[in-house]
């Protein structure tokens, strides 16, 4: 059937790419943790608590990655009806959350001995905090209908919509930010970072990166999977 | 409105929920034609007239009026279409005649003759001032029959129209689709009772159903 | 489309409705402050604009959830998308008349509850002329969710899940603009940066809403 002859090339290529995709997250993993954790050396100033980083930029980086994908992928399933895009979405949006919630998290731990405070209403946080929520609407928004088809198309559009407002937040926030200045605030990200520093960060985000994409492709194949055994199970073979 | 511009969809294929409800269906409706859909539950008569209303698009194959694809102009085929579903749009808190005034003033007919006489057609002038709450059943079926004769429109798609009308009703109802095609109207109607449309045509969808289908897949209503 | 904005502030005032529950919501909400936060005049002053905002977002997000409810359940929606109207336009009126029972009745309001707040008599031109501001906007954004819910299981859990991250600028710059005008600055950066968003959402948000209305009905 034809609706299934672009998930069907898209399934050969996915299935060559996901070992490597999974190896290589695995060894970056492996390579960063070791180089983050024990290797690199403590920050002059916050000692060993720095190393919270190795986990927290990447997760900050790969929150802002999903959701710009997802939006993409919105877009496209807007516009061309693309199949793969929808069931990208779907399969990305809880890994994204997952990414947010360890980016706050990990903040969360950082600034306890950091700020001496488990949250600040920092810029930065605070629109983290709201990317975290327009997760969970996203996700909450797809499984509300009885009819997927419906729930993904009410997701793309939220997605959309949601992707006007990240950059409006954002700025809401920093203004508002700057209005209430709070009393201390720690920026994170001096002028130069050592390379002792760099590698093991950089490390960690393809790390980051290669999971997404490994798990990624699990989901899709399951969404491909359970849409297939759907339409199976409606009499009508594929 | 006596144009002989036809209506026809070519080679439509329809998938709903994942499930493939007919395919290879074409149609062709000249003006003064009547199109009576039949076929059991599920075979798509309520997705059919969707897709001729323009509210779903078919996965493949082409609606076209006079040729040009609804898709192409959307707002045209709207301005000449009258659908009635299984919903009759009937507000508690508002008379037969304001929401029938309503619905042809949306569509441009500002004229009081016109909602009376349409009111006369379907014998509910006798309760033009009644709220919408106390209305049965019948009565927010004709209420949403009238619509068709308050404010003119070529193409007329009819989803079980005759649900909840009596049998004096459903006389009414053939009289208005007869006059409707002289006037050099079109008629898509489905309906399980016999439903007199003389010189029309019948598209029984079971023969586009794909094979082997044996679900028990009630029909789409959403 | 007026016909259309007509016909729904007929049907509220025949049948009463959500909007003036949303209204008595509304100066609950902020009656209950003081009781929270004790009677201090300074303290009422410094947190009268968050309140009021706060209060009025969510009334206008409660009122929401029927927006659209309504004429989709008893098949109206379908024939308003089926009329020669745009969707767009549908979305459009709707909208307005939303904005006109509650958000308008809000802003009259509005004044009144600030002076309970102890807010300065001088400001609540800034008040009304904020909120005149804002209460389109929350509609606008608001109508998108409610769109988008329509025959949703749990629509109406969903709908502030939805709805209220998109409401922090509005929330922050109409907080903002009214904090400066307390504190004898000029509000006039945040309302510019408020009239610039509801510019953007006058024409952004009507599609967004008619997309949403026509997936409801595919």
């Amino acid at each position: 059937m034809h609706r299934f002859a672009n998930p069907a090339r898209f399934l050969k290529i996915a299935n060559a790419v996901l070992p490597w995709a999974a190896g290589l997250s695995a060894v970056c993993f492996v390579a960063g943790l070791y180089l983050g954790l024990v290797a690199s050396p403590p920050d002059y100033q916050q000692g060993d608590t720095v190393r919270i980083m190795y986990i927290h930029v990447p997760a900050a980086w790969m929150s802002m990655f999903t959701y710009s994908t997802m939006a993409v992928a919105a877009a496209a399933a807007l516009v061309w009806k693309h199949p793969l895009a929808e069931v990208y979405a779907k399969a990305a949006a809880p890994l994204g959350a997952g990414f947010t919630a360890l980016c706050l998290l990990t903040g969360s731990l950082w600034g306890a001995p950091m700020w001496g405070t488990w949250w600040v209403w920092d810029a930065r946080l605070t629109s983290v905090l709201v990317l975290f929520f327009l997760y969970l609407g996203y996700m909450a928004l797809v499984d509300a209908f009885d009819d997927p088809a419906r729930g993904n198309k009410a997701g793309n559009i939220l997605l959309l919509v949601g992707a006007v407002n990240v950059p409006i937040i954002k700025f809401s926030v920093e203004w508002w930010n700057t209005l209430h200045q709070p009393a201390s605030v720690f920026r994170l990200g001096g002028p130069t970072i050592a390379a002792s520093m760099l590698w093991p960060l950089l490390l960690m985000a393809v790390a980051f990166q290669s999971y997404f994409f490994a798990v990624v492709i699990l989901r899709i194949r399951a969404g491909l999977a359970a849409r297939r055994v759907q339409t199976l199970r409606l009499g009508q073979a594929g | 409105m006596t144009s002989s511009s036809p209506f026809t969809g070519r080679d439509l294929l329809c998938l709903r929920g994942g499930r493939l409800v007919f395919q290879d269906l074409d149609f062709t409706l000249a003006a003064g034609g009547c199109l009576t859909l039949v076929g059991p539950n599920g075979s798509g008569k309520s997705t059919l007239l969707r897709l001729m209303a323009g509210l779903l698009k078919p996965l493949r194959g082409t609606i076209a009026w006079d040729g040009v694809a609804l898709a192409q102009d959307p707002e045209a085929h709207r301005a000449r279409l009258h659908y009635v579903g299984h919903l009759d749009a009937v507000k508690a808190s508002f008379t037969c005649r304001e929401i029938l005034s309503f619905w042809a003033g949306v569509r441009g007919v500002a004229d009081r003759a016109a909602v009376d006489r349409a009111l006369a057609a379907f014998a509910i002038d006798t309760i033009a001032d009644v709220p919408g709450r106390f209305l049965s059943a019948g009565q927010r079926r004709r209420l949403s029959l009238a619509r068709l004769v308050a404010a003119p429109a070529p193409l007329w798609l009819l989803d079980e129209p005759t649900v909840g009308l009596d049998r004096a009703s459903v006389a009414l109802l053939e009289g208005a689709i007869a006059r409707h095609r002289a006037d050099g109207g079109r008629v898509v109607l489905s309906t399980h009772i016999d439903l007199a449309t003389p010189g029309g045509a019948v598209l029984d969808l079971a023969a586009f159903a794909p094979a082997e289908d044996d679900e028990d897949g009630a029909e789409d209503a959403a | 489309m007026l016909r259309l904005i007509l016909r729904d502030l007929r049907l509220v005032l025949r049948q009463g409705s959500d909007a003036t529950a949303a209204l008595m919501f509304f100066v609950l909400c902020v009656v209950l402050f003081p009781f929270g936060v004790g009677p201090e005049p300074n303290v009422l002053m410094r947190i009268a604009p968050g309140v009021l905002l706060i209060a009025a977002l969510l009334a206008a997000l409660l009122s929401m959830e029927r927006l659209f409810q309504g004429d989709f359940e008893d098949g109206s929606l379908e024939l308003l998308l089926l009329s020669p109207l745009p969707a767009e336009g549908v979305a459009v009126a709707k909208v307005a008349a939303h904005w006109l029972v509650t958000g308008v009745p809000l802003m009259i309001v509005a004044p009144l509850l600030a002076l309970l707040l102890r807010m300065p008599v001088d400001q609540l031109g800034l008040l009304v002329g904020t909120l005149a501001l804002a209460t389109p906007l929350l509609s606008l954004i608001g109508a998108v969710g409610a769109a988008l819910t329509l025959g949703a299981r749990r629509s109406g859990v969903l709908l502030p899940l939805l709805v209220l991250p998109l409401y922090i600028p509005v929330l922050i710059f109409a907080a903002a603009g009214l904090d400066a005008g307390l504190s004898g600055l000029s509000p006039r950066p945040h309302l510019l940066l408020l009239g610039g968003m509801l510019c953007g959402a006058l024409v952004l948000a009507p599609l967004a809403i008619a997309a949403a209305l026509r997936a409801a009905h595919e």
